[in-house]
């Protein structure tokens, strides 16, 4: 008897049953931010919009205003972004083209680097950050961050380069490029896929870093919206109508990025010039 | 009108890693003429191009553009314009741009870009798709986009990395005749590596054989196929190949086990090759006898395997003189078509 593919109604099923925890992660918290209380998945009494109040009300608690932890977390995000991108395309395209010396054994420390768990190297990274005197500032975290996601975005970019052919370039050295001219010109258009996808990765990774920040920065004014939402949980009484509204808040610029991103984000996984 | 430059290569040599690519080639390419490098892959001429056009650093030796010398010299201040195999168009831009990429980095104001992107590419015949990207237009544009690309700054030197191996067969006949009468229109030099014999026989003024990173010879078309220095332009050189038969020479004959060809004049002695071109045998009534292996119908020709004496030979005969196979034949090699090796395949005769 040849073997039948599953019906697509058992994949939706079985698919829509892995997933459902996460939607009703969702709803919860679609539900808990826009009512006074909630119980259980029920919601109780009108939708109301006082969960919301750390919009228009400044501090709160304590807290810094929303808006300078939003503005803390697009600096963030973006800054680490791009200079994610820079380095990284400029080293992956060194080590895709260029013979130097020790190119094997940096391309092995790369991938070492990209496997190395992080977490454990916080408490050298505290002694680094006061030693340099960028503990407890955004551009200390920005720094961290960008060279613990860089040898990821070599790897990555490494790849994209590989795939250019070799006679391109040596065509725009011949047409009067210098090597410089050449990168700029030809090589970085056409990776334009891996910049973009590596750029999307990069934002998101960083939108949601929460433990650097944590860990390096005290003063509220350098708070990002990771840390203020790790804030309510701090205090005896928890405000989960409003950490609710504040994780909502946190959590739709991602969707917006996502949905326009996706493209790129795929591209990562395929790679590749299309002429 | 681009005036062309002479090219001096000398003991020009290329290593990578442990491997000679190229070894102490001399060779001089006059102004306005082309020339081809011929072999097979892996022989050097294309690291030669590469080298000549500043792609690659040479381990020893000289280039010379004229009274310039050039092998320390960044490729963009060579003066050089280069077709790829793959015509290596940018994907990302217009023909358009990229005809017009040399240019640019020249700094060309944008009218004089304009008008010398277009002159030129009208003169290529695509001077109406410039606005396309190069996955839009077919093989055949692409190829000459990438000349144009090339021709666009008026280079001294054109140089060619197997231009038409990517074309249909139909396209690449009348691209090696388009591609010869604009060099010759536009006077520049022109070097075209090529590993198909037909191809440089056809285009080239003089014909330079490679064979592991060594010339083996340089000459006309019309001399390397008369008289080829060794066995191994005697058997590139030519479709289908000259026989080779390795034997001895004795007094006044040839043989090679059962097979025995008489000789007049002069010729070597001992050990050796014997080499006859296959249309150059001829089927008469009397002479060698051979017997008839298979017979392969070309049209207007027809390729005849027959066996002599335990050697195989190739024999082209008009389609409407052939044999069937096991037919028994003679063989008439005529004295002045044969040509003499020695035992390391360096000719010797006549």
């Amino acid at each position: 008897m040849p073997i039948r593919p599953p019906s697509w109604r058992l994949i939706l099923i079985v698919l829509g049953l892995i997933t459902l925890p996460i939607g009703v992660g969702t709803l919860w918290l679609l539900l808990t931010a826009l009512f006074n209380q909630v119980h259980g998945l029920l919601p109780v009494g009108n939708i109301n919009f006082g969960n919301w109040r750390f919009l228009w009300e400044g501090s709160i608690n304590g807290r810094p205003p929303i808006w300078v932890a939003l503005f803390n977390s697009i600096l963030f995000a973006a800054t680490v972004a791009f200079i994610e991108v820079l380095v990284a395309s400029m080293a992956a395209y060194a080590i895709s083209r260029m013979n130097f010396p020790g190119r094997r054994l940096y391309l092995g420390m790369i991938l070492v680097l990209h496997a190395f768990p992080a977490v454990s190297l916080l408490i050298a990274i505290y002694y680094i950050l006061r030693v340099l005197g960028l503990f407890d500032t955004l551009f200390g975290v920005i720094l961290v961050k960008a060279s613990l996601e860089i040898p990821l975005g070599i790897w990555l970019m490494k790849g994209f380069f590989d795939n250019l052919s070799w006679e391109m370039e040596m065509a725009a050295l011949v047409d009067g490029a210098s090597r410089w001219t050449v990168f700029r010109k030809v090589a970085l258009p056409l990776v334009r896929p891996g910049i973009l996808a590596l750029g999307t990765f990069a934002l998101l990774s960083a939108w949601g870093e929460f433990i650097l920040p944590y860990t390096l920065i005290v003063s509220g004014k350098s708070w990002t919206l990771a840390l203020y939402l790790q804030s309510f949980l701090r205090e005896s009484f928890v405000d989960y109508g409003m950490m609710a509204a504040v994780g909502l808040f946190y959590a739709l610029p991602v969707f917006v990025f996502f949905l326009l991103g996706q493209k790129y984000l795929l591209n990562i996984y395929s790679g590749g010039v299309k002429g | 009108m681009i005036k062309g430059t002479d090219v001096t290569l000398r003991g020009l040599s290329k290593r990578f890693g442990k491997v000679w690519a190229l070894k102490g080639l001399d060779l001089e390419v006059q102004a306005g003429e082309l020339v081809a490098f011929l072999g097979p892959s892996g022989c050097g001429k294309t690291t030669t191009l590469l080298l000549i056009a500043g792609i690659y650093r040479p381990t020893t030796g000289e280039i010379h553009f004229g009274e310039r010398r050039v092998d320390h010299l960044h490729p963009k201040d060579r003066d050089v314009g280069m077709v790829f195999q793959s015509y290596a168009l940018y994907p990302h831009l217009t023909l358009f741009e990229n005809i017009a990429f040399p240019l640019r980095l020249k700094k060309v104001p944008d009218a004089e870009v304009k008008s010398r992107v277009q002159s030129t590419a009208d003169l290529l015949g695509i001077g109406h798709i410039l606005n396309r990207r190069p996955a839009q237009v077919s093989g055949g544009q692409q190829q000459r986009a990438a000349l144009a690309r090339a021709l666009v700054k008026e280079p001294q030197l054109l140089l060619l990395d197997e231009p038409l191996s990517n074309l249909d067969a139909q396209i690449r006949l009348s691209a090696r005749a388009e591609i010869r009468r604009l060099q010759r229109d536009l006077g520049v030099t022109a070097i075209l590596v090529t590993h198909d014999q037909a191809e440089a026989l056809a285009m080239a003024d003089r014909v330079a054989v490679f064979s592991t990173g060594e010339l083996q010879q340089f000459a006309t078309p019309d001399e390397l196929y008369r008289k080829p220095k060794n066995t191994f332009v005697a058997s590139f050189v030519g479709a289908p190949p000259m026989n080779l038969i390795e034997g001895v020479f004795k007094e006044r004959a040839f043989e090679a086990g059962g097979f025995r060809q008489g000789l007049e004049g002069p010729h070597p002695q001992g050990q050796g090759w014997l080499g006859i071109r296959p249309e150059d045998i001829e089927l008469r009534a009397e002479g060698t006898p051979a017997t008839v292996l298979v017979v392969e119908p070309l049209g207007r020709e027809a390729l005849v395997m027959v066996e002599s004496g335990g050697v195989r030979l190739q024999v082209l005969v008009p389609a409407e003189a052939k044999p069937a196979p096991d037919q028994q034949i003679h063989l008439h090699l005529p004295a002045e078509k044969l040509h003499y090796f020695d035992r390391t395949g360096t000719r010797v005769g006549p």
